[in-house]
């Protein structure tokens, strides 16, 4: 019987397999950050071991740090610290680090592929749930605690059961106006925030195959919303083209062996999954969040629940707390809700296709009154290429403030948060209660209808807004 | 790693469902570099409501979580498990675990039991109605007991054994040490490193 893209990335991965253990899985790239990393660390100083594969280990730089004033000290001392250990644990572990003000600093998972580092059929492992990023280019990539983390930098290694698949395909085209962002966030209200646990999505289909890696990134993303380990999309041409070339992309002969071997990534055609879903992309329509999870999302047209329309007894409570926590009333229209902030960056939306859409939409345009918007680039690179199309000109322009890369306001470690009460429409992946500051409101949106939004002071989606004369 | 056999503490009901570990302990106490203390981030913006449930003394030394369902999702931070672990409890039981909030839980030590929802729900009763009542998880046979009530709850062979046996991954996966170096010398050469 043939195989899943995901079996065939775990077979060609497994060091060891004995009965009743889980199989020992080779990782082939290991990327940390400052935040999961010390107490691992820490367990192997504990234990005199050392980084098996300092060469396959990447450390950067991007929960904690700033985005303003990145020249000066981390006023945060505890911010300060963090990354003053991860800076240590390098240069005692010998592990190359991409440190606030090198060009390679920025979200982990937009460092990565970036670099050309993530590649297809690879094993990808961070102390990040949303590892599943990299599953955008075939890849088997996901989210491990931070005693894996100390696992993995020790032997190189992880111990893991298989996972079971399922395959999402996204039959059809997109409508106009249609984003990546809004098709995820359509795929987890259908499946739940639980519903892919223990899974490994593949997504597949015409709508899939058509979405550029950006847009592809900000899909697998997000599976871990609904509760999937990885997300995975096989590799194909628009893949190839994006890594040919890039910095740590194979070269010449080794380059065509790549290929050759990528090619084969596919799930093949009498192959079965645990689980199936099936949307139709002609359906979907701009969606955003209107609750605390990101299950609880509705199309941008809809009005916000009511606990009555809940299914069960768990759903309503869920409902009315969301409701109470967002300050919204049952039936108020998705469009009237008025925002403070949109902030637009995170590992979901901060590359530099996402700047591009925002900067479309806001030239010519300027940034409601009301509202305070935040660019936040998801790397050094993804900033000095944005700088170098203009893009940094339009948003300050139309009074947008434009950052240094980080993670941000996405989970506010750093001194970018959503004040208390108040709301913001985010590119991010969470809304969860707290996120982005202590008592912030979170909408989460695609990098569209954030521009959109920002314009209008209202969730909006580009077709809401007058056209520039 | 303590070995995990039995364990009898009190219960405490927490009537949610999709508990995330931004609640079980928020981001801020992340920054932190070292392994303990966490449990004055447990629950820390709930415990600011006087009403929350860990801050009614009946409960006071509860060791045993009985949680609603899709307990541990979002976040993949394992100081969640730090955080319930120092704060005192041994054991979750809930209907559903996020996948890797539960893989934290066997690494760490704390034992993740998931039942049926009903069952849940008829331990939340007994636990509400008569606060400070104790529970008995009992690894070994894989139950477990609140009065009358006694259910059996999933938890993986292999992280079972491993809880009972209090044994260390890391030193488990060094003894095949030769396999990976074999496993290594077959790699692609095109597969990149970042040096
Ligand atoms: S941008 Fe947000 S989701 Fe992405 S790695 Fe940073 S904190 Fe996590």
């Amino acid at each position: 019987m043939g195989k899943t893209l995901a079996e065939k990335v775990w077979d060609a991965h497994v060091v060891r397999r004995a009965e009743g253990e889980p199989d020992l899985l080779y990782i082939d790239l290991h990327l940390v950050h400052e935040v999961t990393s010390p107490q691992a660390f820490d367990g192997l100083r504990n234990s005199g071991r050392t980084v098996r594969r300092p060469d396959l280990t990447l450390l950067t730089e991007d929960h904690n740090v700033p985005t303003l004033n990145i020249d000066k000290p981390i006023a945060d001392p505890v911010s300060a610290e963090q990354i003053r250990v991860l800076r240590a644990n390098a240069e005692e572990f010998g592990l190359k680090i991409f440190s606030l003000g090198n060009v390679e600093q920025g979200i982990v998972h937009v460092v990565g592929p970036q670099l050309g580092l993530t590649q297809p059929g690879m094993t990808v492992v961070c102390g990040d749930s949303h590892t599943s990023t990299h599953g955008a280019f075939g890849a088997l990539a996901f989210g491990i605690g931070t005693s894996e983390v100390e696992h993995v930098l020790a032997t190189q290694t992880l111990p893991l059961k298989p996972f079971k698949t399922m395959a999402i395909t996204v039959n059809g085209k997109l409508p106009e106006g249609v984003t990546a962002k809004d098709l995820i966030l359509a795929i987890i209200a259908k499946i739940g925030t639980g519903g892919g646990q223990g899974y490994v999505l593949e997504y597949r289909g015409e709508a899939i195959r058509n979405l550029s890696m950006e847009a592809r990134m900000t899909i697998c993303n997000m599976s871990i919303e609904g509760g999937a380990r990885a997300g995975m999309i096989a590799p194909d041409d628009v893949t190839f083209e994006y890594l040919k070339g890039r910095d740590r992309a194979p070269q010449g002969a080794d380059w065509d062996a790549a290929v050759e071997y990528w090619k084969t990534l596919v799930t093949d055609d009498d192959a079965t999954f645990d689980a199936e879903v099936i949307i139709e992309a002609s359906e979907l329509a701009p969606f955003v969040t209107w609750g605390t999870n990101p299950g609880q999302g509705l199309p941008l047209s809809a009005s916000v629940p009511s606990p009555a329309d809940a299914h069960d007894e768990v759903e309503k409570v869920a409902i009315e707390r969301a409701l109470e926590y967002m300050g919204l009333e049952a039936g108020t229209p998705l469009k009237n809700i008025a925002v403070d902030t949109v902030f637009v960056g995170s590992c979901t939306n901060g590359r530099i296709e996402d700047l591009r859409v925002v900067a479309d939409i806001l030239k010519g345009r300027k940034v409601s009154e009301s509202v305070d918007m935040i660019i936040v680039p998801g790397s050094g690179r993804v900033r000095i290429q944005a700088e170098l199309e203009g893009l940094d000109k339009v948003f300050v322009e139309a009074g947008a403030e434009w950052r240094q890369a980080g993670c941000s306001m996405c989970l506010a470690m750093n001194p970018d948060k959503v004040a208390p009460g108040e709301r913001a429409a985010s590119t991010s992946n969470r809304n969860f209660e707290g996120r982005q500051g202590p008592g912030s409101r979170t909408h989460l949106v695609s990098p569209q209808v954030a521009a959109a939004t920002a314009v209008r002071g209202t969730l909006s989606s580009p077709a809401d807004l007058t056209p520039v004369a | 790693m303590e070995k995990f056999v039995t364990h009898t503490g009190i219960a405490v009901p927490l009537r949610r469902s999709n508990v995330d570990t931004d609640q079980i302990v928020p981001a801020e106490y992340l920054k932190r570099v070292s392994r303990s203390g966490f449990g004055d981030g447990c629950f820390a913006a709930w415990r600011k409501d006087p009403d929350f449930v860990l801050n009614n003394d009946a409960y006071a030394g509860s060791s045993v979580l009985i949680a609603g369902p899709d307990f541990g999702t979002g976040s993949s931070r394992e100081h969640a498990v730090w955080a319930l672990q120092d704060y005192g409890f041994k054991a979750v039981i809930s209907s559903r675990f996020a996948d890797i909030f539960r893989g934290n839980s066997g690494k760490g030590g704390l034992v993740t039991g998931q039942v049926e929802q009903d069952v849940i729900e008829k331990i939340w009763e007994k636990i509400e109605a008569a606060p400070g009542t104790t529970v008995t998880v009992n690894l070994e046979e894989r139950t477990i007991t609140c009065d009358d009530i006694v259910a059996e709850f999933v938890i993986d062979d292999y992280v079972r054994w491993r809880l009972m046996e209090g044994l260390d991954d890391i030193g488990l996966t060094l003894k095949h040490v030769d396999s990976i170096g074999e496993f290594e010398t077959t790699r692609p050469a095109f597969k990149p490193t970042v040096a």
